[in-house]
């Protein structure tokens, strides 16, 4: 029972989704590529956008300055979340764990906006946080939370360990318990248990975790725009200024092109912990 | 005389592996016939060629005398119990049933009466409106066998179909099934690994190894005469004796030498009814049932006899 | 006991991490005053009149929750119809074709919305609700596929094998067993696409002009700064998504039981 039967059906229901992919998502990127080795305002063919990019360090600070968010956040996440979703997997009673995790994700539901725009409530300088501490007496004047690197990693750490938490959770409960039994029943202390069976087990949803993470906040504009404002630039950013103020789709198209390869990089780095498989 | 189905010459290759080497098989009407086999032995490949899941690399296939060797399961005259029951599981025991009859276009009403018929037969009439995952296993295998059977095919094939079930239960129905198959009348045909299964089961017992038909016939012949090597081994135990085979129950004690010469017993296992020995000749180790009532132990020094007309001759 | 003590602290800690901005956002959604900052001077509901009476909020709830729906239902059939397909028979370069129907996963919304402006671009489309739905499949239809061909396993095709057997054709294998047996993941799927489509921003923003989603309305209103009038929108999202989401859990949660 090895054969798959070949006939005309397969292709009938494949060519739809292949089609509207090929159509709408590979040819548009296909186009971008193209247009971007033809500069606004150059005669035709040339790689002056690249050329910029490499060589104007305040284009070139923008990716550095995606990479170091980027970098912290999943790091940050990862670390707040590891925790929290261990203590919601072993700590809370195994029948109020599912309303302790829809607890824990419900400010997902909040549309991605107005999640950015709540924490701009909270950090501004006449925000909650700010008056809060100058009502106690704590500070006598506004200190600038909001409009900083600062802001924009806290916005983005707050949405990812709601993610993280989610897929780390999920991976801690599917390891069967008799693992940690079984490493007790060894000789391995709670600590020593944790590193040799339960964190090389959980590796692979970390990085699911992780990878997801990446892409995400490398490529939002959202986020960076509202809490970090102008003062650094990210990558996104810079690319929708290009459109925005001056038109440049060129410069525009040249720029995602290089925000896509460096997401293809982490991926080919974590490919093996991705593979989607039927079960 | 019309066979209900006739395997010619059939070959199966998966890429460089043969998985069924030049088979030739005959059901007849109204039997019970077991493919027993190991895993890898071709058994399952033959029932899906049988049921037109795998097309044969060469060969041909009839059914009821016609040639199917190319037709599509959904149009040859054959239905499968696969080994994980595939019942439909959004629909009722009675819709699963039902399934067939609706495909072959009959109207609502005739549809319900005929599944609750089947469901009848095989003892499940009050599980019509249930949900598949609200029955125990033994009851969805019922359930897949009444699906297979509604639409009264000339050959019901069978896919491991005890396989799934716990030791006691296994036993219980393959009691059932062969009261089904008495009582529709339909041939079948039935894969599995289990050769207790198989002798219990069979009215035409089929040993296959390595794509191969090592031997077939009753049970009883395949037990008492096996054809090869294999047959005698893998159908109940022997010990073999340059091309002859000796079934343990046939090996007895006694004092001196016996035609088997003397062993020393290095195993006794105690089996409630009969005590299974393992004695060490001088260069055979014999196996041996003895009744459970005999005083042995190991390291005991025996003589074996054997009746001479109980050996059974193997082709060399 | 110390450790569940640090436990609780810690999680507690989270948790307030979680939902301070939330927590914010709608408490001040019913300041009584002009500025959703403290003191606290409400409960009023002035502001959630003003947004129900804004007339570019409601047509962008209108537009955001079609082009939701219809984008979804399409990027489902297309996923599930694929995922059948690539699951079910044998096609050449199978592998390949997985590979680009999902590559859209892993490239930022940024880059597929640019991708799109630009070609629209070029041909000298308009951008509109079309083109920013157009986008919105682009996203979801490798979601959906992903989801569905996951379900897809061996005891699947049993069934589906089981079904020929008895006499079904391709088409009714399709709509009588493959599509209701698979209908929790159908359904999983287009409720997530659903939600993403309801929350996106970045391509709609991109691509649409006059007529848009409720999201890029909202991002419109940023622009006054912090307003409770914001505020009252955002709750009201942040309301209706919360009740998808316990309607969803409910009819899957059906499902596991029935």
């Amino acid at each position: 029972m090895t054969g798959l039967p070949k006939n005309s059906t397969g292709w009938f229901c494949v060519t739809p989704a292949l089609l509207f992919t090929l159509l709408f998502f590979v040819l548009p990127f296909l186009g971008m590529a193209v247009l971007s080795l033809f500069p606004k305002g150059g005669e035709g063919f040339g790689f002056e956008n690249y050329a910029q990019f490499f060589g104007n360090p305040s284009y070139w600070r923008a990716l550095v300055n995606s990479l170091e968010v980027t970098a912290i956040v999943t790091a940050v996440s990862i670390l707040l979340a590891y925790p929290f979703a261990w203590i919601l997997a072993n700590v809370v009673p195994e029948r109020w764990q599912r309303l302790a995790l829809m607890l824990a994700v419900l400010p997902f539901w909040t549309s991605y906006v107005v999640r950015s725009y709540s924490w701009l409530l909270v950090l501004a300088e006449n925000g909650v946080i700010n008056q809060m501490l100058m009502g106690s007496g704590m500070l006598s004047a506004p200190v600038q939370l909001a409009n900083s690197r600062a802001a924009t990693v806290i916005g983005f750490v707050h949405f990812f360990v709601m993610l993280l938490t989610l897929t780390i959770y999920a991976n801690l409960k599917q390891l069967p318990p008799n693992y940690r039994k079984a490493a007790a029943d060894l000789g391995a202390g709670p600590v020593s248990a944790f590193i040799h069976i339960i964190l090389p087990l959980t590796l692979p949803g970390i990085m699911v975790g992780a990878f997801l993470t990446f892409v995400l906040a490398i490529g939002d504009y959202i986020t960076p725009q509202i809490l970090g404002g102008n003062n650094e630039l990210l990558l996104p950013q810079l690319i929708m200024m290009q459109i925005g103020r001056r038109g440049d789709f060129s410069s525009a198209s040249a720029l995602s092109v290089i925000l896509m390869a460096v997401v293809t990089i982490a991926y080919l780095a974590s490919a093996r912990w991705l593979k989607i498989e039927r079960t | 005389m019309s066979e209900t189905v006739v395997v010619e010459k059939v070959s199966v290759r998966f890429g460089s592996t043969l998985a069924l080497d030049d088979v030739s098989l005959t059901v007849s009407p109204g039997s019970y016939t077991v493919l027993l086999g190991p895993s890898g032995s071709g058994k399952t490949t033959l029932l899906s060629v049988l049921g037109g899941f795998q097309e044969p690399t060469s060969g041909r296939v009839l059914i009821g005398g016609e040639d199917c060797t190319h037709v599509p399961p959904a149009r040859r005259p054959t239905t499968t119990v696969f080994q994980d029951y595939a019942l439909f599981p959004h629909m009722t025991v009675g819709n699963n049933v039902a399934f067939g009859l609706l495909m072959r276009g009959m109207a609502a009403a005739p549809r319900r009466e005929k599944a609750r018929e089947m469901l009848a037969v095989v003892g499940l009439a009050e599980a019509f409106d249930r949900k598949p995952h609200q029955l125990s296993g033994g009851q969805r295998q019922r359930v897949a066998l009444a699906r297979a059977l509604v639409v009264e095919p000339k050959v019901l094939l069978l896919d491991e179909p005890l396989g799934a079930l716990d030791l006691k239960l296994r036993r219980q129905m393959q009691d059932e099934l062969k009261a089904i198959q008495k009582r529709v009348g339909t041939a079948f045909v039935h894969v599995t690994h289990d050769q207790e299964e198989a002798m219990a089961l069979a009215d035409h017992l089929v040993v296959m190894n390595k794509g191969r038909i090592e031997d077939e016939g009753t049970p009883e012949k395949v037990y008492t005469r096996p054809a090869t090597r294999f047959a005698a081994t893998f159908m109940g135990e022997s010990t073999i004796i340059g091309n002859r085979a000796i079934r343990p129950e046939h090996i007895s004690l006694v004092a001196g030498e016996g035609n088997l010469g003397r062993a020393r017993i290095v195993d006794v296992t105690y089996q409630g009814s009969f005590k299974r020995v393992a004695a060490q000749g001088k260069e055979t180790l014999f196996l041996v049932r003895l009744p459970a009532d005999v005083a042995i132990a190991i390291g005991d020094e025996v003589g074996l006899a054997c009746d001479a007309a109980r050996m059974i001759e193997l082709p060399s | 006991m110390m450790a569940r003590i640090v436990s609780a602290v810690y999680a507690a800690l989270i948790y307030g991490f979680i939902f301070l901005p939330v927590a914010v956002l709608v408490l001040f959604s019913f300041q009584g005053t002009l500025f959703p900052i403290p003191p606290f001077n409400g409960p009023s509901l002035r502001w959630y009149g003003a947004v129900l009476s804004d007339q570019r909020l409601t047509d962008g709830l209108v537009n955001s929750l079609l082009v939701a729906f219809i984008t979804s239902a399409l990027a489902t059939i297309m996923g599930f119809l694929s995922a059948w397909a690539l699951a079910r028979f044998w096609l050449p370069a199978s592998a390949m074709i997985r590979g680009i129907i999902t590559l859209p996963l892993t490239v930022s919304y940024l880059i597929i919305g640019m991708g799109l402006l630009v070609m629209f671009n070029l041909a000298g489309l308009p951008r509109s609700l079309f083109a920013a739905g157009i986008g919105h499949i682009v996203i979801n239809l490798p979601l959906c596929f992903a989801i569905i061909y996951s379900q897809m396993g061996a005891h699947q095709a049993n069934i589906e094998r089981a079904a020929r057997d008895l006499g079904a054709g391709e088409l009714r294998v399709l709509t009588l067993v493959t599509a209701p047996m698979l209908w929790p993941a159908l359904f999983a799927s287009f409720f997530l696409a659903f939600t993403f489509s309801w929350d996106e921003f970045i391509i709609s923003f991109l691509l649409t002009r006059f007529d848009t989603t409720l999201p890029v309305e909202i991002w419109n209103m940023l622009r006054a700064g912090l307003n409770p009038k914001t505020n009252a929108a955002g709750s009201l999202v942040f309301g209706v998504s919360i009740v998808l989401a316990i309607v969803f859990e409910i009819v899957a949660f059906r499902k596991r039981v029935a």
